[in-house]
This record gives C-alpha cells, sequence and structure tokens, in this order.
C-alpha cells in the first residue's frame, strides 16, 4: 500500500516540476528585462543558483550534520573551470589582456562546428558538470585530512580551505589559467541563449538556470530520499549509533561532502552564467555566509526551506527593499538620511525578527508534502483522545 | 558459539578487562553481571568492533572477531543493542528500523522483517511515523531491540537494557528478551538488574574490576550468598 502511494506522490511531483518549467519558461517569453516586473527573472535567475547552493549545503550541515563553511571555494571552483572552457577562441586574447592564456579550448565551441546549436547545448552542459567534477574532486583531497575533524573545528578549517582557494586563483603567476585578478568574461552566459523555433527566437535565459537548479535539487532530494540519505541523517542524529548498525562512518562522510561541492560547483557555474563574470573576489567568505543565512532562515534540514529561504533572500535583496536605498521605498518619498546602505540595516532587522521568531526557520525540518500529510494525521489522534 | 579467551582492553591508560574468558552457546541466554566500571559495556564493545582488544582472542563459530570492522562483525550475524538506546530522534520509527537493516539488500526480507517486528511490538507499528525522539522510554528501548533485530542476527547483544524503565516495563522488556530467544536468537546480556537478568538467563557470569569471578547458571548464581550479598541486596 505504502508502495502504491509513494509512486502516486512522484507523479504529482514530476507533474508539480513540469508545470513549474513551463511557467518560467513562460514568464522568460513575456517579460522583458527591461519591463517593470524585469525584476522578476534576475530574482529568479539568481533566486535559483542560490536556491542550489543552499540546498547543496543543508546536504552536508542540515542532513549529515558536518559544519561546513567552504561553500564559496568550491563555488569559485565551478566558476572558474566553466568560465575557462567556455570562452570562445576569438575572444581569448581580448579577456586575458595581460597574459598569454594557456587553455584555448572552448568546449561549447568544439562541438558546435560539427552540431551546430545542439553542440552549443552540449558543450554547455559538459563545462557545466566538468565545472561540478573539479569541485567535487577539489572535495575529495580536502576532505581526507579535514573530515576527521568535528564541528567547529570542521568549520574553520573549510572556510581556511575556501579563502586559501580564492588567494590562490588571485595569484598573478597562476595568471596564464586563471586571469589572475582580472575578471573573465565574453564566456557562454544565459542572456545568449536562445531558442530558434521556425525562425523566432525564444529567450532562455531565465530558464536556463532554473532548469539547472530544478534537475540539481532533484537529485539531491532523491539521494536525501535514498538509503544513503537515511544513513546520512543517522550519522547527524548518533555517530555511535549510525557506527553500531554498519555504517561506514569516513566513507559516508566523504560521499556527503563530494556530492554537496559537486552540486556547489554546479551553482557556481550557473552563478558565472548569470552574472556574465567570473571573478575571485566575488567569492568570499560572505558569500558562504549568505547561503548559510539562506539555510537557517528556511529551515535546517529543510529542502523546500532553503529554497524558499533562498528565493525570499534574493527577491528582498535585490527587489522589494532596492527602494530603500533610492530613496523611495513602496512609492513613500523617504528622507535623505535613508539612502546608500539603508536597505541593509532592513534588511538584517527583518532576519533577526524572522530568527526570533521562527527559531528553527520557516519550515523546521518539513518538507512542502509534509504540510498536506500533517493534516490527514491530526484527525485520527484526535479521535483516539477523545476515546 | 561465542568463544572469548585471555580477553585484556585497556581504555587510556586503565586496563579496562584483564584476561576474561566467556562463553555463549548458540540459542541460550547468557548474561553478566557485575558493578558499575566493572568492565561489562567495554566487553560488549570490543565484541563489536568498536573498542579495540590489546591482547587474547574472541571467535564466533570459529572465526576470529578481533581487527575485523564494524560492518564486517554485523554481517556475520552479531548484533548490539547500545547502552542507552541512541535511538535516531530526529528520524521516524519505520526509518530506524531501516537504518537497522542498512547492510542487507533483499528489499522482499526486510520489508518481511519489518512486519515481523511489528508482530513483536505491536506498538512500533501504532507509531511508526511518529519521530524516534518522541517514544517513552520503554518504547524507545522496543525500537533499538526492533533495530537490532532488523540486521537478522544470530546473536543479540543487549546493554542495559533495563536502564532507566519502571519495573514494569523492564518486565515487559525481559518477556521480549525470552520471546526473541524462542524464536531462535542467542542473547548476551548485561545487567545491573542481577535478579532479573539471572532468573531469564541459561547462564550467568559475574565480573568483578575486569576480571570474571564466578559462573553459572542462572539459578545457582542466585542461590550464590556472594551473589546474594553483593548483587541482590539480601
Amino acid at each position: 500500500m505504502t508502495q502504491k502511494k509513494s509512486k502516486k506522490g512522484a507523479w504529482i511531483a514530476l507533474i508539480a516540476v513540469l508545470a513549474w518549467l513551463g511557467l518560467v519558461f513562460a514568464l522568460d517569453q513575456l517579460i522583458k528585462p527591461t519591463d517593470k516586473l524585469g525584476m522578476l527573472l534576475i530574482v529568479l535567475q539568481k533566486g535559483s543558483v542560490y536556491a542550489l547552493a543552499a540546498v547543496s549545503m543543508n546536504l552536508l550541515n542540515g542532513y549529515t550534520g558536518l559544519f561546513s563553511l567552504g561553500h564559496a571555494g568550491f563555488m569559485l571552483l565551478g566558476a572558474y573551470t566553466y568560465a575557462i572552457f567556455t570562452i570562445p577562441d576569438k575572444n581569448r586574447d581580448t579577456v586575458y589582456q595581460y597574459f598569454h592564456a594557456v587553455v584555448r579550448f572552448s568546449i561549447p565551441e568544439k562541438l558546435s562546428q560539427g552540431m551546430g546549436g545542439f553542440g552549443t547545448a552540449l558543450g554547455v552542459l559538459i563545462a557545466l558538470l566538468l565545472a561540478g567534477l573539479v569541485a567535487a574532486v577539489m572535495a575529495y583531497l580536502i576532505g581526507l585530512p579535514v573530515l576527521r575533524l568535528k564541528s567547529d573545528y570542521l568549520a574553520i578549517a573549510t572556510l581556511g580551505f575556501a579563502e586559501i582557494i580564492r588567494a590562490v586563483f588571485q595569484w598573478s603567476k597562476l595568471g596564464p589559467v586563471t586571469n589572475g585578478s582580472n575578471l573573465l568574461k565574453n564566456f557562454a552566459r544565459v542572456s545568449k541563449f536562445k531558442l530558434e523555433l521556425g525562425g523566432t527566437k525564444l529567450s532562455l535565459s531565465t530558464f536556463v538556470p532554473v532548469l539547472i537548479a530544478t534537475v540539481s535539487i532533484t537529485l539531491i532530494v532523491l539521494i536525501v530520499n535514498s538509503t544513503y540519505g537515511r544513513a546520512f541523517k543517522a550519522i547527524r542524529d548518533d555517530e555511535v549509533a549510525a557506527e553500531a548498525m554498519g555504517i561506514n562512518l569516513a566513507k559516508h562522510k566523504m560521499l556527503s561532502f563530494v556530492t554537496s561541492s559537486f552540486f556547489a560547483g554546479v551553482a557556481g557555474a550557473t552563478l558565472a552564467m548569470v552574472l556574465s563574470i567570473a571573478q575571485a573576489n566575488n567569492f568570499k567568505s560572505a558569500m558562504t555566509y549568505e547561503i548559510l543565512l539562506m539555510v537557517v532562515l528556511g529551515g535546517i534540514g529543510s529542502i523546500t526551506g532553503s529554497v524558499i529561504g533562498s528565493m525570499l533572500f534574493v527577491a528582498a535583496s535585490e527587489w522589494w527593499l532596492r527602494g530603500l536605498d533610492s530613496g523611495s521605498f513602496l512609492g513613500i518619498e523617504a528622507p535623505g538620511v535613508f539612502r546608500n546602505g539603508f536597505r541593509l540595516v532592513v534588511f538584517s532587522i527583518i532576519i533577526m525578527i524572522v530568527v526570533l521568531f521562527f527559531r528553527k526557520g520557516i519550515m523546521g525540518e518539513k518538507e512542502l508534502p509534509d504540510l498536506f500529510r500533517r493534516k490527514k494525521k491530526a484527525a485520527p489522534a484526535g479521535k483516539e483522545a477523545a476515546e | 558459539m561465542l568463544k572469548i579467551k585471555d580477553l585484556h582492553v585497556s581504555y587510556g591508560g586503565i586496563h579496562a578487562l584483564r584476561g576474561i574468558d566467556l562463553e555463549v552457546p548458540d540459542g541460550k541466554i547468557v548474561t553478566l553481571i557485575g558493578a558499575n566500571g566493572a568492565g561489562k559495556s567495554t566487553a560488549l564493545r570490543t565484541i563489536s568492533g568498536l573498542v579495540k582488544a590489546e591482547s587474547g582472542s574472541i571467535t564466533y563459530d570459529g572465526k576470529e572477531l578481533l581487527g575485523q570492522p564494524i560492518y564486517k562483525i554485523l554481517e556475520m550475524g552479531i548484533a548490539m543493542v547500545p547502552e542507552g538506546r541512541r535511538i535516531l530522534t530526529n528520524l521516524t520509527v519505520l526509518e530506524n528500523l531501516k537504518i537497522g537493516a542498512y547492510l542487507r539488500k533483499d528489499k522482499a526480507g526486510i520489508e518481511r522483517d519489518i512486519q515481523w517486528v511489528y508482530s513483536l511490538f505491536p506498538r512500533l507499528q501504532e507509531r511508526s511515523w511518529q519521530l524516534g525522539g518522541t517514544l517513552s522510554g520503554g518504547e524507545q528501548q522496543m525500537l533499538a531491540v526492533g533495530r537490532a533485530l532488523m540486521s537478522r542476527p544470530k546473536l543479540m547483544m543487549m546493554d542495559e537494557p533495563s536502564l532507566g524503565l519502571a519495573p514494569l516495563v523492564v518486565r515487559d522488556i525481559f518477556e521480549i528478551i525470552k520471546e526473541i530467544n524462542r524464536q531462535g536468537v542467542t542473547v548476551l546480556l548485561i545487567e545491573q538488574n542481577a535478579n532479573m537478568a539471572l532468573k531469564t538467563a541459561d547462564y550467568g557470569y559475574v565480573l568483578e574490576t575486569g576480571q570474571i569471578t564466578l559462573t553459572g547458571t542462572g539459578r545457582e548464581l542466585l542461590a550464590n550468598e556472594a551473589v546474594k550479598k553483593a548483587y541482590l541486596g539480601e
């Protein structure tokens, strides 16, 4: 019986995901970036990137109980890998203006020569996977020594790693690969993604990042609900009990760390795609804290929570509260003192209020389906009490 | 049959086990009683692979257990109900049971054994969607036993199952131990509650400061003057 139920649930989830993607695709066509609602597209693009980053962090911090703060480092690795392998050859020299670029190989360009538009898309996908793989391999190497540490010590070690990575990427000796502290640009980016159907060009600039995030988050959900996910949760709850049940602690911690970093790398690559630039300076530890904040706001151990948390965070900081800085908010003209940076003050107050009144985040540990399930379960429990 | 020979274990400078010999014949209930700090838990933890031994040997059906990783020992059919139950508090009852079957790959068998555990503990079935942490102490102990049974052990080791439970619940737990034993599972039981343990067990061992001082059938030990004085409070 339970099997039938979960099958039905899977179908509902699949239909919901397809409907969501369809909606985003439609929005992409209906709203022009210059419209008043154009901000919605930007929020969806950045929000989905951060949602993926937050969910991948949650897999490690929320589900496995490993408090790691190296996320920005892995995102940086992903962003650079993606950018380096998608800059078209003719743009190499203008991008690497102070260095002689060593990597002269654009995957989408090479593939488009044989297969046209499909080749470009495939090339972007391969570059994206490569970005994730580079982050994952690095996570494996870092994980060997670092995962022996616990709680705060692990957080400090991973934070240090992220800062080192950032410094190394800005090092001028590595300029021929990373372009030193200069930014990488002119690579495959969302504003260039178009679908040509019978002569009409359809914009994919919002659809692509949302699609990447949706597919990746779906994969993480499947991992969390698998036997591996259960083992992660067991390690989080009680390492000794998990070990006594035959769960190999080192192996599963590594698995969680590598998987989380893979998706962090993909998120970093998607971020580069959205922002059209990749620069090491953008991936400071502040970015990790932002993502951590989204996870905490949404609820540690809830994937739905992380998604809601990041969407709200991005919408508030990029859109709804933007007006505060320009001196008007929701049409109200604010005095001059409120300008420049007042947005961040209001934002911090809102976060404090949320943390005070929703101790466990917006969703706690619940997921979207739980909200429907609880109502059904409440009825028989009440009946029992009445008897 | 589990056989321990001249086992020495040290913890951070403390010589916790000073050469113990112990046998657990198949199909029996064997209990190890002793005061706090006598080394009972150390013995169990060493058998399950959580603690490394200094010297000696532990064999199960002729195979050496010392030096084997925990999961190998579990795969051989030795499961442990840890002290203090150690329920996974943020996982549901059903998830806790599935964690117990973590090393098994036979899905149909796991499904069947979940039903078997539910038949032993109907209360767990009622609460299968509840989080482990919301169960009462007795229910948590049932869940800990059920979880250990999910690995389909031939030998189940229990570390103080009566700890912190009301006398009536303790009686239930011991009834369950007997029932599990009747269904063919060998039991090695550690207890402070010497009275209940010796009444239930076929054989008993008394452990004092890392050494076995007395052995005998449960009945013999119950009648023993020294045991009466030290552990039964008579």
